[in-house]
């Protein structure tokens, strides 16, 4: 098995393919046609899209999670699963977000920190018009409800950010200067 | 006095006698200090016996107050370079200075003066010093030992290193001397700001790594102080070990490893098992490669034991069952270190392949999955891409030949999977299979090719385009494969109508026939057989009536150019291609315009500008590599076809009518149009070739650029003209037909129906005149910028300055032999930028974008490095041009700003006012470029200081949530990005 050191929390995790960068459309270069917000656009905030890695939050998390990347083969959160497009829903028109994460083993004590940097993203990234819903994928971890409902409740989030420790976390999960 | 030869340094020293013989050590001192400046300055003027009586009096000084010793020293120092010693005195002068002086309590300056007397005895007397033998290693570990200033350690190290280098004896003293060396590693300095001395912390390392691994001696010290430190906590210490551990590799011996390599081992693999970062994986794999090399390297005697077998055992019994989890982590890393260790030498290669590449065949085998494959594959290409350093070897040993059907197998079953991502890893093991020479039977190389068409004609974009591209680089190994097998089965999909299929499945088949027709044409033999299937084709569309016939011509010219392309390289491919396609294009040409002008009514174009202008490409890709001979030949064709008609060398001779492209008259509009190709050919000419009869072709493109109402045709010829006039060689004809072209030009500026034609003929000229920095282009340069007020051509004008900076594509570049000066952008950027500012300063506010415009242009051409240090001065106009409504201007200004808040943010942050009211208001433009560069503008904004945009961060943050919500996707983007990053402006843990 690997040498000594630290022991690392899930040392060999299981590994995903990435999905390829969003092509850009005719569409989306023509002035005039307007693009709605779709679920595919709302995982590319989150994942950084492909070839932006410095701007990853799935890589930063990663990093902080450490189940550490490979260069060639970097490994984001997106490759461990933790979000898939398929769990991210839009509603343009409704101004709704729908985000399911996994965390990556059912004890992971990173939970809480995870949908709270994924909520803090949205938050920055999206119009004031949606209405945010982060939770974790149903039957994926140990106390899901109670992290849940931490992150349900606009207040708890607001003192979380407040508490200049977990901002500090949380911001160098979004730092583009990792 | 002692200088010029006037008195003696005797003389001298009687003269100071009182003085240097004083009971006060300050005066003593002060005598001495004077002695020694005067020493050294005419050191080299002394004589031997002198320098001896120098030297006694110097050694015997010594032993004085501590206050006259760095005097002493300068005067030692200034001796030490004296070209006339005495033998013995070095010797003598370093032994009083190990005895009498006690460096390290000397000052800096003072320490730095006796290694440089070391020095330049090391450098003049060397067989003198080894006289010493290891004394002189001893009594320098003992000056050397506790030195802390960077500078003086640089020297010290020097001098170590030609201890070493030089064989000096180091007799018992090894481990002293490695311990009062190895004590500063890892190097843990910081040069203070604003240092003077501009040491660097790598200069340091350098210096050092070269001491430490400048000898086998140190090994036994050496590797456990780097396995310790490549424990460190510090990435810099680490990296530092494992590059010192690399450079060591380069003289080391398995003698030196053999105790060291299990823990060697075991540091690598954790560091490359469990690292975040690349460096130090990258590093790690570098050293265990540059082991491996070592111990392949080593000579054996005979009873001792191969140390490289068991080493790559033990790498191999730590790694392979991870090989076998394609999902799992541990995968890659273990199999980079195994290809690390396996490329230092074939030996270690076949070593470690012999087990892992039938490992690597099994699991594919076992993992169903195309993802789990994927992994698998790609390992065996790692491997199988290392193979391609030595070739394919036929020896009893190559496991690579006992596997080879196996190996093919896998390939192939990858090729033909459903997953894309591991056809592509399938086409690039294909190509590297057959890059090794008689891996791959005949019977395989059919099947190969078989699967190349399968992939380029029916499968996803991204694996047909990988599969052209292993065609290509296949074909010319196997040319005879690739003409026979491959060129015949898209020659017959191309031709092939089939009806059941829908048109676009249909277009889009042909599509990937025409270009895999191109990219397998990498051969001259090949390309043989494909010109002649390309151009057909070019035929039947055209001859065609169908929708799209346009389109489908464009598509084979594309493919056409390609061809072009490969083949500009070899002699024989070249002329062949020129002579087969060139004269096929123009007398399709020519027999279409011809039947278009004998048929004006029918007002059918048969050979639509647009296809004219895919052509050009493909004349010019077949001209600029001809040898001057033949280009010659077929100059001698071409100019008389256009000039007289002359349609004898056409492969086709039985037209209609005459060839008349520069007659007057409507029925020729359509001849006309064909100098396109005339200028495709003629501008695209090696420079020492002559063009028959160049003056009259000259006036008659002026003639036809002047009085044409063809827009097309018009700028063609201005374009065809400019591009022979840069050509053309300087003197009294040039002179000529450039005043012939200003004494036309000129009045058609000021008035009439042809303004817009006869500023287009200025632009080209300039241009061309300006590429070669001939004295006319400022003249023309500033008829130009008068012409910026213009109410009716202003724009235009100001639109030509970006013609006049950016690279054509199809004449007037340095590809088709055209006078380019590398500096043309600067020397026009300095001339003209002043007269632009100052019109801009003075023109009616009409035309006061035109100015602006024009220096946006001629700003976004300038290399970067230089806009850098320019744009401070025009800042001011700048930030006012960001105001102007022209959306051209708005988007170059920003595109000009951009660079500079990344690069010179300190004079940025004097604006930023200005700056940020400025973006955030073009946030909102209705156009999409300009809204997206305004973001873009925004996010570089945040490179600033940070005191200086904190006071900002609120409005900012407000004024980007509008862009969140954008119609465009792309604008999101930006606007994402930019809030994001003021978000985390002086929060923690950015």
């Amino acid at each position: 098995g690997p040498g000594g050191g630290a022991p690392l929390e899930n040392a060999n995790p299981l590994i995903y393919r990435r999905s390829g960068e969003r092509p850009v459309t005719a569409q989306e270069e023509d002035d005039e046609l307007p693009d709605c917000i779709d679920d595919r656009e709302i995982f590319d905030i989150l994942s950084g899209g492909r070839g932006e890695r410095r701007r990853s939050l799935f890589l930063n998390l990663a990093h902080l999670i450490r189940s550490i990347n490979d260069p060639e083969h970097p490994l984001t959160l997106e490759e461990l699963n933790v979000v898939e497009q398929v769990r991210v829903k839009v509603n343009d028109a409704e101004s709704t977000v729908a985000v399911e994460f996994t965390p990556t083993i059912p004890h992971c004590s990173m939970a809480t920190l995870i949908g709270l940097s994924i909520k803090v993203k949205l938050i920055r990234s999206l119009p004031e018009r949606f209405k945010l819903d982060v939770h974790i994928t149903p039957g994926t971890h140990a106390s899901e409800h109670a992290v849940n409902k931490q992150l349900a409740d606009k207040e708890r989030v607001a003192a979380a950010l407040e508490n200049s420790h977990l901002l500090e976390v949380v911001n160098q999960c979004l730092s583009a200067r990792s | 006095g002692v200088k010029d030869g006037n008195w003696t340094v005797l003389q001298l020293v009687e003269a100071l006698g009182s003085c240097l013989e004083n009971t006060d050590p300050r005066m003593r001192g002060r005598g001495i200090q004077l002695l020694s400046q005067v020493l050294l300055q005419c050191y080299s003027l002394l004589q031997e016996k002198e320098v001896l009586h120098l030297v006694l009096f110097y050694e015997n000084r010594l032993q004085d107050h501590h206050l006259v010793i760095p005097s002493v020293l300068q005067g030692l120092r200034a001796l030490s370079m004296c070209e006339v010693v005495s033998p013995g005195l070095a010797v003598s002068v370093l032994k009083a200075i190990f005895q009498e002086v006690h460096v390290q309590s000397l000052l800096q300056l003072d320490r730095h003066t006796v290694y440089s007397i070391i020095i330049n005895f090391m450098g003049s007397r060397e067989e003198e010093l080894k006289g010493l033998g290891a004394d002189f290693t001893f009594g320098f570990i003992q000056i050397m030992d506790g030195e802390k200033d960077p500078r003086n350690l640089l020297v010290a190290f020097q001098i170590v290193r030609d201890l070493i280098a030089k064989n000096y004896a180091l007799g018992p003293f090894v481990e002293e001397l490695f311990e009062v060396t190895s004590c500063y590693f890892p190097i843990d300095f910081t040069p203070p700001p604003n240092d003077p001395h501009g040491i660097q912390r790598e200069d340091l390392i350098l210096s050092l790594r070269a001491v430490l691994a400048s000898t086998p001696q140190f090994a036994e010290f050496l590797l456990p102080l780097l396995i310790e430190k490549m424990d460190s906590d510090l990435q810099s210490a680490k990296l530092d070990s494992l590059q010192t551990l690399t450079a060591c590799c380069a003289i080391y011996g398995q003698k030196e490893l053999q105790e060291f390599l299990p823990s060697l081992w075991s540091s690598l693999r954790r560091e490359v098992f469990q690292t975040a970062s690349e460096k130090v994986e990258a590093e790690c794999l570098a050293a265990l490669h540059a082991l491996s090399a070592c111990l392949s390297r080593s000579v054996l005697s005979s009873d001792t034991e191969d140390l490289l077998d068991s080493f790559l055992s033990s790498i191999l019994q730590d790694c392979r069952h991870h090989l076998c989890e394609p999902d799992m982590k541990l995968v890659w890393p273990s199999a980079k270190l195994l290809q690390a260790a396996a490329g230092a030498s074939l030996r270690a290669y076949h070593h470690v392949t012999r087990i892992v590449l039938p490992l690597l065949l099994e699991q594919y085998t076992k993992h169903p999955q195309s993802s789990q494959r994927r992994t698998v594959l790609e390992m065996l290409l790692g491997f199988l891409e290392l193979q391609q350093k030595w070739g394919l070897v036929e020896e009893d040993e190559s496991t690579l030949l006992s596997l080879q059907a196996s190996i093919c197998s896998v390939v192939f079953s990858a090729l033909t999977d459903p997953s894309v991502q591991l056809q592509l890893v399938g086409i690039r093991a294909l190509t590297v299979l057959g890059s090794l020479q008689g891996f791959l039977s005949h019977s395989d190389l059919e099947l190969v090719v078989d699967h190349l068409i399968r992939l380029t004609l029916h499968e996803d974009s991204q694996s047909s385009e990988a599969a052209m591209e292993a065609a290509g680089s296949l074909a010319p190994i196997y040319p005879k494969v690739f003409s026979g097998h491959m060129v015949p089965r898209l020659e017959e999909e191309l031709q092939s109508e089939r009806e059941e299929e829908s048109s676009c499945d249909h277009y889009s088949l042909q599509q990937r026939c025409l270009q895999a027709l191109a990219a397998v044409s990498t051969h001259t033999s090949i390309v043989k057989e494909t010109v002649p299937v390309l151009l057909q084709h070019l035929q039947k569309v055209q001859k065609g009536s169908e929708a799209g016939k346009t389109q489908g011509m464009i598509s084979v010219c594309q493919s056409l150019h390609r061809v072009a392309l490969q083949c500009q390289q070899d002699d024989d491919g070249c002329w062949y291609y020129h002579q087969t396609v060139v004269p096929c294009l123009l007398a399709m040409a020519v027999l279409a315009a011809m039947q278009e002008s004998a048929h004006p009514l029918l007002g059918k174009v048969l050979i639509e500008e647009e296809v004219l202008a895919a052509m050009v490409p493909v004349i010019s890709a077949a001209t600029t590599h001809l040898s001057p001979e033949l280009a010659a030949q077929s100059v001698s064709h071409v100019v008389p076809l256009f000039l007289d008609g002359e349609v004898s060398f056409l492969p086709q001779n039985s037209f209609p009518c005459s060839f008349q492209p520069f007659e007057d008259g409507e029925c020729f509009d359509a001849q006309r149009r064909l100098v396109a190709l005339l200028m495709a050919f003629v501008c695209s000419l090696p420079c020492n070739v002559e063009i028959p009869q160049q003056e009259r072709l000259l006036q008659e493109l002026l003639a036809l650029s002047c009085s044409c109402n063809c827009p097309f045709t018009a700028t063609t010829a201005a374009k065809c003209f400019a591009g022979l006039v840069n050509k053309h060689p300087a003197g009294q004809q040039l002179d000529e037909i450039l005043q012939l072209a200003v004494n036309r030009m000129e009045p058609s500026l000021v008035e009439g129906p042809r303004r817009m034609q006869a500023l287009t003929l200025l632009l080209w000229v300039t241009k061309a005149l300006v590429l070669r920095y001939h004295p006319l282009s400022s003249h023309l340069t500033d008829k130009l910028l008068g012409l910026l007020s213009d109410m009716e051509l202003g724009p235009a004008a100001a639109d030509g300055f970006s013609l006049l900076m950016a690279d054509s594509p199809d004449v007037l570049h340095k590809g088709c032999h055209a006078d380019v000066r590398i500096m043309f952008r600067q020397r026009f950027f300095t001339n003209n930028v002043p007269k632009l500012v100052q019109g801009f300063h003075g023109a009616g506010p009409d035309v006061k974008a035109n100015y602006l415009k024009g220096l946006s242009h001629v700003l976004n051409h300038l290399p970067k490095p230089v806009l850098v240090t320019e744009l401070p001065t025009l800042l001011s106009l700048l930030l006012e041009a960001l105001s102007c409504s022209d959306r051209v201007v708005q988007l170059s200004t920003l595109s000009c700003l951009q660079p500079l808040l990344l690069e010179a943010p300190q004079i940025m942050s004097l604006h930023i006012d200005t700056l940020v009211t400025k973006f955030l208001s073009l946030t909102s433009s209705p156009t999409m470029a300009v809204r997206i560069a305004a973001l873009r503008c925004a996010h570089a904004l945040t490179n600033l200081p940070q005191t200086v945009l904190l006071p900002y961060k609120a409005r900012v943050i407000r004024a980007l949530a509008k862009p969140l919500d954008d119609k465009k996707r792309l604008v999101r983007k930006e606007a994402v990005a930019a809030r994001g990053e003021w978000f985390l402006l002086g929060s923690p843990g950015r």
